[in-house]
């Protein structure tokens, strides 16, 4: 279980969150002008390192706001958004 | 239930690593076993190493809950995990090893009237496919597995279930020492304690790997690597639609046989059987985080015993001995990538989630095939990386979202 920090209730049970995975992955400015690669890309491809990831969490059930912040997808190490 | 062989002190050639192979095979779980093993005695291809981070098979494949079926939705997937069960059903004899392959049958329940709508449609689908497949009622349900609770007071109660009744379990380090000992007699590699660290490259060729065992040339490099699949992928450049979670299982302690078949459900997330010395064998569902970690949250186990324990009232009084977590590699389809990858001289087997032994025989036999020829085998062709650029995708979320 671990103890996640909402940045507004403070720290939190697991159990309290959703996930969203990567951060950070911006819509593209100029969809139209993807080819299918890029798009498949953008749809499909997000990173999975074996260390730090920069993710999106929910506090659903609590407050229910989306923040990002790191975690090291080994040690589960958590640490606010750089 | 029949008993556990003795097992003689070796059953495999361990090998020291030559300068050289046609194929390299990265990854010796049952996968990269098998396809070694096919890649021997179907193409006559015996110039091959298994190299394995840790020890053989000590990955997903000794983490699993055994469970083989192949009744999945679309023509495709049946196509490859059919291959698979009825290479299953003559293994032992092929591998002249006991696997204890047990074909106890596989129930799918259903909780809900979409669930039921589904499942009676994949019973449809799987008879147009050559898949064995009933549609049971509660009280079929009842016969064939009489702990199941089929209650209509349940939270979630169950309204009926899909049946395979050549579906089962096998003993899965068994099986990856059948498929060890019978790919070392063919002449084949297997090195563990070798970790790839890098690739060779030459004008954008893939020419080798890199190990903590020195480098090693191949002709063709075949990844098998399951969870850290990314992590292998991501040193040659290659992008791959895989997010790693941890997957939990657990045993419970040796009980007299109470549970005649497998039991999976989706909606509750557990998944069910008992092993042949005798402890009941049970998934969950994967933990929502991406994650490395041979283990996983508390909470998920809970959650999934509560489940269990609704459904399999008399498991209530059953202890838990161990739980542990593997890592499994998850496509956005839910389907396996099997393939080329648009780089030369590297090969893809990846993407089988939570649900890659029941393909073992399948997959390697396909691999084997796709490493051969340098084209896929028409049973893994749908599977190829490309599908997420054409769209083409092989969507089983419907059929095998959780439980695979």
């Amino acid at each position: 279980m671990m103890l996640i920090t909402c940045p507004w209730c403070g720290p939190r049970n697991e159990t309290e969150f959703h996930y969203g995975g990567e951060a950070g992955v911006a819509y593209p400015t100029d969809p139209a002008a993807l080819s299918d690669e890029e798009w498949g890309r953008f749809l499909f491809v997000r990173a999975n390192p074996k260390g730090v990831l920069h993710e999106r969490w929910s506090h659903s059930a609590g407050c229910r706001r989306w923040f990002s912040l790191h975690r090291d997808t080994v040690t589960h190490e958590v640490g606010p958004a750089r | 239930m029949s008993g556990v062989p003795e097992q003689p002190d070796r059953l495999w050639r361990s090998a020291e690593p030559r300068r050289h192979y046609q194929v390299v095979i990265v990854g010796g779980g049952g996968h990269g076993l098998a396809t070694a093993y096919y890649l021997a005695r179907n193409h006559g291809i015996a110039d091959v190493a298994v190299l394995e981070r840790g020890w053989l098979a000590g990955g997903n494949m000794a983490r699993n809950t055994t469970i083989i079926r192949s009744n999945y939705l679309w023509e495709a997937s049946a196509g490859i995990y059919e291959h698979s069960l009825k290479l299953w059903e003559t293994l032992e004899a092929e591998l002249g090893y006991p696997i204890l392959f047990s074909q106890r049958g596989v129930l799918n329940l259903a909780h809900s009237p979409q669930e039921v709508r589904d499942g009676v449609r994949r019973v449809q689908a799987n008879l147009l496919a050559g898949v064995d497949a009933q549609w049971l009622d509660p009280t079929d349900v009842a016969a064939v597995c009489p702990i199941v609770n089929v209650s209509p007071q349940l939270r979630y109660p169950v309204l009926g279930a899909t049946y395979q009744p050549r579906g089962g379990i096998a003993k899965h380090d068994y099986v990856a020492w059948g498929f060890a000992r019978a790919a070392t007699d063919l002449g084949v590699d297997i090195i563990e304690h070798c970790e790839v660290t890098g690739f060779k490259r030459r004008d954008g060729r893939v020419t080798g790997v890199r190990t903590t065992r020195g480098d090693i040339g191949a002709h063709t490099v075949a990844l098998s690597a399951a969870g850290h699949t990314s992590v292998l992928a991501d040193m040659v450049g290659l992008r791959v639609p895989l997010q790693s979670h941890a997957l939990q299982a657990l045993v419970s302690d040796l009980l007299q046989p109470v549970h005649p078949t497998v039991v999976m459900s989706n909606a509750v997330h557990v998944y069910v059987s008992q092993a042949h010395k005798g402890e009941l064998v049970m998934g969950a569902g994967i933990d929502a985080h991406n994650s490395y970690s041979q283990r996983g949250a508390v909470h998920v186990i809970e959650r999934q015993l509560a489940a269990a324990v609704e459904l399999f009232p008399v498991f209530a009084r059953a202890h838990v001995l161990r739980t542990w977590g593997g890592i499994v590699d998850v496509s956005p389809d839910a389907s396996p990538i099997v393939g080329l990858t648009g780089i030369d001289g590297l090969t893809i087997n990846c993407g089988w989630g939570t649900g890659g032994f029941k393909a073992t025989p399948g997959v390697g036999w396909c691999y084997a095939h796709t490493i051969a020829h340098g084209q896929p085998h028409n049973l893994n062709a749908p599977f190829t990386l490309d599908r997420f650029t054409t769209g083409a995708l092989v969507d089983e979320h419907g059929a095998a979202a959780v439980a695979h």
